[in-house]
């Protein structure tokens, strides 16, 4: 991993980022919400790190202690040796939050540069609104943006600052496949700059394509952390479905090679740590089985797996 | 001081049209109904302030009430939309952040301020260089508890109540303070009105009389609404964003 030397910081334990133990509750109707129960994390700099969980995992109460928006109740961040307030007074930081809106009666580029004016060194305004492809749409007046528009303003906003460290929180929500494909080629551009990059997601398919590194959360806490190919091998790593009635999915389960079973009608889906003992097993028993497939697990299978939340664990390898 | 946020703050606000019917509109156009035809009362009403100049300042009270507190107006609609968080992740710091408000909100009482002492001229307001001067720092410092009350009320309330709350607490504060007539020597609402921070805005047209405008309970009175306002304002910022 590279670490890399920032201002007067000699490169090592303090040019990375921190989260240790991690708590935070909220006040509800029925007592306090527990929302992150114990978070820690290390990203080195220069890692584009996915914060990975669905709605309500604790990813975005996450994100605004690492921004120093909300204090932790127990833990401490550290944002390369720094508290994060320090870090995001000095201009090290640059974030989009989930919730955003921009405000209004100004020009797309009267409002980057009126952004960029609060940095001590920030990218050029056209430099900005290039990155984040608006180039175009600079003249006209937030309050009339489309919400794709809106969002890569927002970016433009996050990147004028030219911060050492991103912070992204759930950025293409509101885009569709195109303007999320094109969200990501400029962030794979500002990440090839040595910049460090956060993220929350609850779209497997963005961390599995754009992140090194997956942190899954799940009930405020971590459920796994390393890289997407990784977590994909944690857990069984290839899906075998067939086409194969009347028969007992315990039986199916005993079969070598195979560490799950799970009937849909007519089909049935088996979770093989080892795929290859596997088929040759089950076409030794059963050897009416038809319709065979075998398939790679998706980053969502292992997630539904390790989180242990929805019922079926092949629901992910539908797409 | 963050001057270039200021100026495109100011150029926001310059942009909006509420500002210019509220704070520059509405007043400069009641100034010359009310006025015009009486502009030769040189007594109005007892009050032994000439009418052209009772009426410049009580309107430039009503005008620069609002574009003091319109900063609050702002600062709502930044909240609803996150705009208040996403600069929380900026170096701007908090004081700071208050210090571009504040100073937007004079710049935009002054541009009021000066329109309204342009529309006196024209009807024969005429005051010497020091009366001027004395009568515009009076009204300056007469708007510091306003933009305390700016601040509070935009961290408090939403922006579709803030409207009517300033629409309703204006009418009030201006009919307290005597800009649409003198509240004479005495009675309810004379007595009444000197706790009202806008009645003191609204006396800094005594300078015609010359001495002090403003006795030691005009100052007391101004003091108090300062602190208690300033501190209303901490505390709705403190609440509003969780920081301790």
């Amino acid at each position: 991993m590279s670490v890399r030397s920032l201002d007067g910081v000699p490169a090592g334990s303090t040019s990375e980022i921190q989260l240790r133990g991690l708590e935070k509750s909220f006040r509800g109707p029925d007592g306090p919400i527990r929302a992150v129960r114990g978070i820690d994390v290390q990203i080195d700099a220069g890692e584009t790190v996915a914060l990975l969980g669905p709605n309500g995992a604790g990813k975005s109460t996450t994100i605004d202690m690492l921004l120093g928006l909300l204090a932790p109740d127990a833990g401490s961040v550290s944002v390369f040796g720094r508290p994060p307030a320090r870090a995001v007074a000095e201009g090290a930081v640059g974030g989009m939050l989930q919730t955003g809106a921009l405000i209004r009666d100004l020009s797309v580029r009267e409002l980057v540069a009126m952004m960029a004016s609060l940095y001590p060194s920030p990218l050029g305004v056209q430099e900005a609104l290039e990155l984040a492809g608006i180039g175009e749409i600079s003249d006209q007046r937030t309050q009339k943006l489309s919400g794709g528009q809106t969002q890569r303003v927002r970016l433009a906003v996050a990147l004028v600052s030219d911060p050492q460290l991103l912070v992204l929180d759930e950025p293409t929500v509101a885009l569709d496949v195109e303007a999320r494909h094109a969200f990501w080629t400029t962030m794979r551009a500002f990440a090839a700059r040595g910049k460090t990059i956060v993220f929350a997601t609850h779209y497997l398919e963005e961390a599995d394509a754009y992140a090194d590194r997956a942190v899954l959360i799940a009930h405020g806490a971590i459920v796994a952390d390393g890289p997407t190919t990784e977590i994909k091998a944690m857990v069984g790593t290839r899906t075998l479905r067939a086409t194969l009635p009347g028969v007992d999915v315990d039986v199916l389960e005993a079969l070598p090679g195979v560490s799950g079973a799970e009937r849909r009608g007519e089909a049935i889906v088996l979770r093989c740590p080892d795929s290859d003992a596997a088929i040759r097993a089950l076409l030794a028993s059963h050897p009416h089985a038809r319709d065979i497939e075998i398939a790679a697990a998706g980053l969502e299978e292992a997630f539904l797996r390790l989180t242990g939340d929805g019922d079926g664990d092949g629901d992910g390898a539908r797409a | 001081m963050p001057l270039a946020y200021t100026r495109y703050e100011l150029l926001r606000t310059l942009r909006n049209r509420r500002f210019f019917l509220f704070s520059l509109g509405f007043p400069l156009i009641l100034y010359f109904a009310i006025v015009s035809p009486y502009r030769h009362v040189r007594d109005f009403d007892g009050s032994g302030i000439s009418l052209p100049l009772y009426y410049m300042v009580g309107l430039a009270s009503f005008g620069t009430m609002n574009a003091m507190l319109s900063s609050g107006v702002r600062i709502a609609a930044e909240r609803a939309v996150g705009w208040n968080r996403q600069l929380r992740i900026t170096p701007l710091s908090p004081r700071a952040y208050f210090r571009v408000k504040v100073l937007t909100g004079y710049m935009v009482a002054l541009i009021s301020l000066l329109a309204l002492y342009a529309a006196g001229t024209s009807l024969g307001v005429s005051l010497s260089a020091g009366e001027w001067l004395k009568m515009t720092g009076l009204i300056l410092l007469g708007l510091v508890p306003f933009a305390a009350l700016g601040i509070a009320l935009g961290h408090m309330l939403t922006p579709d109540s803030i409207g009517p709350a300033l629409g309703g607490g204006i009418s009030l504060l201006a009919l307290l303070g005597g800009v649409w007539f003198p509240l004479g020597s005495h009675g309810f609402l004379h007595d009444l009105a000197q706790y009202i921070p806008s009645y003191w805005l609204v006396r800094a047209s005594h300078v015609e009389l010359g001495g002090a405008s403003w006795n030691t309970m005009g100052w007391a009175v101004m003091i108090a609404w300062t602190i208690a306002l300033g501190l209303l304002a901490a505390r709705a910022y403190r609440r509003d964003t969780g920081r301790v």
